[in-house]
């Protein structure tokens, strides 16, 4: 059956099919998970993916960002692997387990299950999903070690192994896995909830198969393929012909303090109906010996999250990512090979990856894209003992930051980063669950770039440790440089991290990354959070949106004048607008 | 107590466009019912009109009970009264900052604009740390201070929102005393008076959101009771919340927050009611409106509840609510063709202005509701009756230019893909709810209500797989009649959060009894006869480690720790279809709700047994084409007119004032001596 034969109506719904059975196994696998991790942040993602080659069909409106074309690379590599013989062949009720960044992942902490849905003894298709485990073992609990050199030293690396077989758990792998991550009681949770929810999905997709039929749905899939590479097309017309470049910074490896840049051209190509963006990372820095090497995998999914950003409405798919062409950056740190350490590709390297993209199509794409946003997910780990409860802890910081200014207004404060979509943690929870005291948590003032629409303002936060001993870890980024401003739009404050130890201040020699570092009672940790970059021109702001930030305490009377070039004064406060007009006009 | 004493009780609801009055004479069985316009600008005037509609004779009533979305209205166009806040020092972002979030996944763009603008929040020195201990006392000369500068600029109402304020509120307490002696009205809110949870976010937005509509509630049921008193009334008001119980009007400010999700709550009420007196007490209520559609599940009569709802972006109301979600799709979601080709309808909206392209005021787009008269399941007859002169013509070229020609269809082709693909985006939404409250939808029936309901509720319980729908006797009256049937109800939740081997059982059990004892209190304060009084009580578990809980439904206010550990067991794996043995467990609320029960109205009266006809077939009135698949002639009813055993198959169109009830081939129609119907669904064959 070719799929000119079938119907738009009837593809209609079966799109809509498959993208609710990936709905229901993000759900599913949300609801039943153990860890916050998964069940309140959403660090996880689901998926349908095609049996000759692993394209993705379809994938659950919910998963986290920055899995949007990883586990494509994923099941295409255990595809091939099975097919090569290097990996044992499935049989019904096997689910795969794999972790291997350097097989289509991101960092260890990113535990991916693969399942064949079988059609009359023929795998029909693979369903995958991804969930974040909050240990992998490794030198560091929670994985995201900052001075890390080697992959061996961010934990367990596990190539695609059968986990479940006919049905049942091995024990004896899941006994391996156990002795080597931290706090493994708690982990079946996990591994249930993830093999359920691709179980939730097999039973789904095999009903939307019972009723329309396995050839129409096959058929449906290679047709929906063709017009989501159609959609994509016509979405990326928008984009003028031509070259555009950018470059974008990431403060330092965390072992050798210097920065690394990704540089970036795009090149809109292709006659009308082949339409085409290449992605052209040539002169990106070398790998790097510190944990922010990116994999392939998560180089690409950051092209494809970053784009989707711009256009929202293109559905994830295969399809979709066909008119994007992203050549392979050998040599980069962008495509690190093995042994390079990458605990910080998913959460710091991606987001430095989608602003370059941001920053690149702004000019060809004003009214879509916006100035660059915080972009990191702002790690901070503090690990201890705690002798009130007799037990030791690891809490994890993760902050939000300033997003850019935008054609239609100015950046959201305090959003969470490019790739995720987790929620913070309460104070309350944290204050409950570990002994520090937040003494602060404001908006980080002044941190918001300049710009006709200015960017968001990150986020001011300062905590104490009360009680026992502690180290304070930092993966963090936009330190050294702030997220850059648009078509002449200023730049959002850069990250800072202080800590006060004995009453001095330390910063890291990095700025934004630092390892262990010991803290006594009493010693506090200050982390004032980016800004977003500035979108147009400073001097093209309403005097009396500036008037209404200073009203608020978000920019000081100094600030507007020397930022915006509006002079304000008066009681109450009021536009000076001659001298506005005589310093802006000047 | 006015009236006649025999409990003459009118239940009056605001909806976003009508106004929806039943009047009840429990001793005759008289029933009077009104539709009128809402009046947004004030609603009393509505209610007014309504009860004029009606011809109810306000001197004979005893008891009004009220549903209104004034709060609703003042949250989501946030026009709250002048507000200002006093915080722990060095929070006072609190409520600007939310929870690092973004309204979409996709897209780096989003605004927001916090309850409490930021010039108007204070802060003071008081610091409580999470075990209730003082780490700062409360600087009580700055906190004077601060109230005095939030009057010197011009707040109507403050909020005093602590840090652990839930684990230790003697700051809390210690301010509104303070603030009672220098405030010039009742308009103080303790943020863990309405909600002793942690979260510091979601308690500081729900009690800031409580500040902010306070004094909009009161200023309106003010003018709302003057008007009721000067045509005669002489009894209590009532005002529902979004739990689905009542508090007097006297009260209701007080916790005002709890009125803003009440709009949807009654109607929720009435299907628990309706189903429970029609023995189908686990319901999926689906409430199809021209922007969008509501969705509740009932078990066993009692609708789910839950206390973690947002009402817009970043703006979480966390008190007990009546759990309804609502789906982007109703009768005015408009349908287009994207540039992949595919057909797509929803989330954009006609709304109200213009609307569907058939309410001839100058709608262009092709939305659900035409389609729907394309395919003769709404009478396209009425086309005659509206004003911009719109001919079914009309409709059927703008389904053939924007959805037909790309799609390779005539008019109708394009209508019946439509409806069809609004369909199958309804069922998906119903089923994500269904599940994400772990339930599978076909242990359910489909409770049809609203304007567009009752006309897709058999195709969607086909998709769905659930076996027959409930159309109740009154659709387009079931917010009103949710109201005359709602209970008081008072919930009270209590975070503890700690280890349940560590957990005293008396403690507990105080802290039970304690609840217990306010609810009864405030029972005891209302005027209103009450029935019997009912407690539901649980605790909202967790495994250590997990931040998400589970609600564990208990049958007493003594539980041991055997039991708690066992029941939780129970209730998670027949959530999550999860064992998990030897994970140590935490209680984190305590959770009671204190319900006294008013004499239900018989619905049976609901209905006028008078008019109807001997005979199915009596009480047709016509005939018509319909589109299923195919053109069908399919008789068309008058719901007044059927008998209330009436038994026959459809296809059929079943119409009534409010409402047009479509029943597929096949599907089987029996009525019940309540005057509802039940419409079976037989499931297809093959395909």
């Amino acid at each position: 059956m070719s799929g000119e034969a079938l119907d738009p109506i009837t593809l209609s719904v079966i799109q809509a099919g498959l993208q609710q059975v990936c709905d229901e196994m993000d759900l599913a696998f949300s609801r039943a998970a153990f860890s916050p991790v998964i069940a309140e942040a959403n660090d996880r993602s689901d998926g349908i993916y095609a049996a000759t080659d692993g394209a993705l069909i379809a994938q659950g409106a919910g998963g986290l960002p920055v899995f949007v074309g990883t586990m494509q690379e994923s099941t295409r590599i255990l595809i091939a692997r099975i097919a090569a013989g290097e990996t044992a062949a499935p049989e019904p009720g096997d689910i795969y387990i794999v972790n291997d960044p350097y097989l289509g992942g991101t960092h260890l902490m990113d535990v991916r299950f693969a399942m064949p849905v079988w059609r009359a003894g023929r795998i029909f298709c693979w369903m995958s999903n991804t969930g974040h485990w909050p240990d992998i073992g490794g030198s560091v609990p929670g994985g995201f070690s900052a001075s890390a050199t080697a992959v061996e030293q961010e934990g367990l690396r596990l190539p695609p192994v059968k986990l479940f077989k006919r049905g049942e758990m091995d024990r004896e792998i899941y006994a391996i896995i156990c002795s080597n991550i931290r706090v493994p009681e708690q982990r079946i949770g996990d591994v249930k909830a993830q093999a359920a929810a691709l179980m939730v999905g097999e039973v789904r997709l095999s009903a939307l198969l019972d009723r329309y039929g396995d050839a129409v749905v096959a058929a449906a899939i290679e047709e929906l393929r063709l017009r989501a590479a159609r959609q994509m097309r016509a979405a990326i017309a928008a984009v003028p012909e031509g070259v555009y470049r950018a470059s974008a910074h990431i403060d330092s490896d965390g072992v050798v303090n210097e920065p690394l840049e990704i540089r970036l051209a795009v090149t809109r190509a292709g006659a009308l109906g082949a339409e085409r963006l290449v992605f052209d990372f040539a002169g990106s820095s070398a790998p790097c010996a510190g944990p922010m090497n990116s994999v392939l995998a998560t180089t690409l999914s950051s092209v494809y999250l970053a784009v989707r950003h711009i256009f929202p409405d293109v559905p994830i798919s295969a399809g979709a990512f066909e008119p994007l062409e992203v050549l392979r950056p050998e040599g980069t740190f962008l495509d690190a090979r093995y042994p390079r350490p990458v605990s910080g590709c998913a959460a710091e390297v991606s987001q430095r990856i989608a602003e370059a993209v941001f920053l690149a199509l702004a000019e060809a794409l004003p009214e879509r894209v916006t100035a660059a946003p915080a972009g990191t997910s702002g790690n901070f780990a503090l690990g201890g003992q705690d002798p009130e409860r007799g037990r030791g802890f690891v809490m994890y910081q993760l902050s939000g930051g300033g997003y850019g200014g935008w054609a239609r207004g100015d950046g959201l404060s305090n959003g969470c980063s490019t790739i995720g979509i987790s929620k913070a943690p309460p104070i309350e929870i944290m204050e409950q669950n570990f002994p520090v005291l937040y003494r602060r948590y404001a908006l980080a003032e002044g941190s918001g770039g300049a710009g006709r629409h200015r960017g968001g303002f990150g986020l001011d936060y300062e905590l104490e440790l009360r009680r026992g001993k502690a180290r304070a870890s930092f993966v963090m980024d936009h330190g050294r440089f702030g997220p850059p401003g648009v078509l002449g739009g200023g730049d959002g404050a850069p990250n800072r991290v202080e800590v006060i130890r004995g009453g001095a201040v330390h910063v890291p020699e990095h700025l934004s990354k630092e390892q262990d570092l010991p803290l006594a009672p009493g010693d506090r940790v200050r982390v004032r959070t980016p800004g977003g970059g500035g979108y147009g021109p400073a001097a093209a702001r309403d005097p009396a949106a500036v008037l209404e930030d200073v009203r608020l305490g978000r920019y000081s009377v100094a600030e507007a004048e020397a930022l915006f070039g509006v002079v304000l004064g008066g009681s109450p406060l009021g536009v000076d607008a001659a001298a506005t007009a005589r310093r802006r006009g000047g | 107590m006015a009236g006649s004493g025999a409990g003459q009780i009118v239940g009056v609801d605001v909806g976003g466009t009508f106004t929806d009055l039943v009047q009840m004479d429990p001793g005759t069985g008289a029933i009077r019912l009104a539709k009128v316009a809402s009046t947004p600008a004030n609603q009393a005037d509505g209610v007014m009109a309504a009860l004029a509609a009606s011809e109810t004779d306000l001197a004979a009533m005893d008891l009004v009970i009220h549903g209104t979305t004034t709060t609703t209205n003042a949250v989501l166009e946030r026009r709250f009264a002048r507000t200002g806040l006093i915080t722990t020092q060095g929070f006072r972002d609190v409520l600007e900052l939310g929870r690092r979030t973004r309204p979409q996944p996709y897209g780096m763009t989003g605004r927001f604009e916090p309850v409490i603008p930021r010039d108007l929040r204070l802060e003071v020195p008081e610091r409580m740390d999470a075990e209730g201990r003082v780490v700062t006392p409360l600087d009580e000369d700055a906190l004077a201070a601060a109230g005095r500068r939030l009057l010197a600029e011009g707040c109507e109402a403050v909020v005093v929102h602590f840090l652990h304020a839930y684990a230790n509120p003697v700051h809390e307490r210690c301010a509104g005393e303070i603030l009672a002696g220098l405030w010039p009205n009742g308009y103080v809110t303790l943020g863990h008076a309405l909600l002793a949870e942690s979260r510091e976010f979601e308690r500081g937005v729900t009690a800031a959101v409580n500040a902010g509509v306070q004094p909009v509630l009161a200023r309106y049921l003010d003018r709302l009771s003057a008007r009721l008193a000067q045509g005669g009334y002489g009894g209590e008001v009532l005002v529902v919340n979004g739990n689905g119980g009542t508090v007097s009007s006297r009260l209701v400010a007080r916790e005002a927050a709890k009125t803003v999700m009440s709009g949807p709550a009654s109607g929720v009420i009435a299907a628990a009611r309706t189903g429970r007196a029609a023995g189908v007490p686990d319901l999926i209520t689906y409430d199809m409106g021209g922007t969008s559609t509501d969705v509740a599940l009932i078990r066993g009569a009692e609708p789910a509840v839950s206390a973690e709802i947002e009402v817009d972006y970043a703006l979480p109301i966390h008190v007990p609510m009546v759990d309804v979600r609502t789906v982007g799709a109703g009768g005015g979601s408009i349908a287009r063709v994207t540039e992949a080709g595919l057909l797509e309808v929803g989330p954009a909206s006609a709304g109200a202005v213009p609307g569907p392209i058939c309410y001839g005021r100058g709608g262009t787009e092709p939305t659900i509701s035409d389609a729907n008269m394309l395919l003769g399941r709404l009478d396209p007859g009425r086309l005659a009756a509206v004003q911009g002169g719109v001919a079914l013509a009309d409709v059927a070229a703008a389904f053939e230019a924007r959805l037909g020609r790309p799609l390779g269809l005539d008019a109708v082709g394009a209508a019946a893909a439509v409806v069809r693909m609004a369909n199958t985006r309804m069922a998906g939404a119903i089923r994500m709810v269904s599940v994400s409250l772990g339930a599978d939808p076909r242990d359910f029936a489909l409770f049809a209500f609203g304007g567009a309901g009752p006309l897709h509720a058999t195709a969607l319980a086909r998709e769905l797989g659930v076996p027959r729908v409930l159309v109740p006797a009154r659709p387009g009256i079931t917010n009103a009649l949710g109201c005359a049937l709602a209970d008081l109800r008072h919930d009270f939740v209590n975070t503890v959060n700690r280890p349940l081997d560590t957990i005293d059982e008396t403690a507990l059990h105080a802290r039970f009894a304690a609840q217990r004892a306010e609810g009864e209190a405030l029972l005891d304060a209302e005027r209103v006869a009450i029935g019997t009084r009912r407690y539901l009580h649980s605790i909202d578990m967790q495994f250590v480690g997990q931040s998400h809980v589970v609600r564990v439904p208990l049958d007493n206010a003594r539980p041991s720790r055997q039991t708690l550990a066992s029941r939780f067991a129970e209730v998670y794996f027949e959530r999550f279809r999860i064992a998990l043995e030897g994970v140590p467990v935490n209680l984190v609320n305590i959770n009671s709700s204190v319900i006294g029960e008013r004499a239900a109205p018989d619905l049976g009266s609901l209905i006028d047994p008078i008019g109807r006809a001997a005979r199915v077939a009596e009480a047709q009135i016509g005939q018509r084409p319909v589109h299923f698949g195919a053109w069908v002639d399919t008789p068309v009813y008058a719901r007044e007119r059927l008998p209330l055993d009436a038994a026959f198959d459809g296809p059929a169109v079943i119409e009534q004032m409010d409402t047009t009830i479509l029943v597929e081939p096949g599907d089987r129609v029996r009525g019940d001596p309540m005057g509802n119907l039940l419409l079976e669904i037989v499931r297809e064959a093959g395909a």
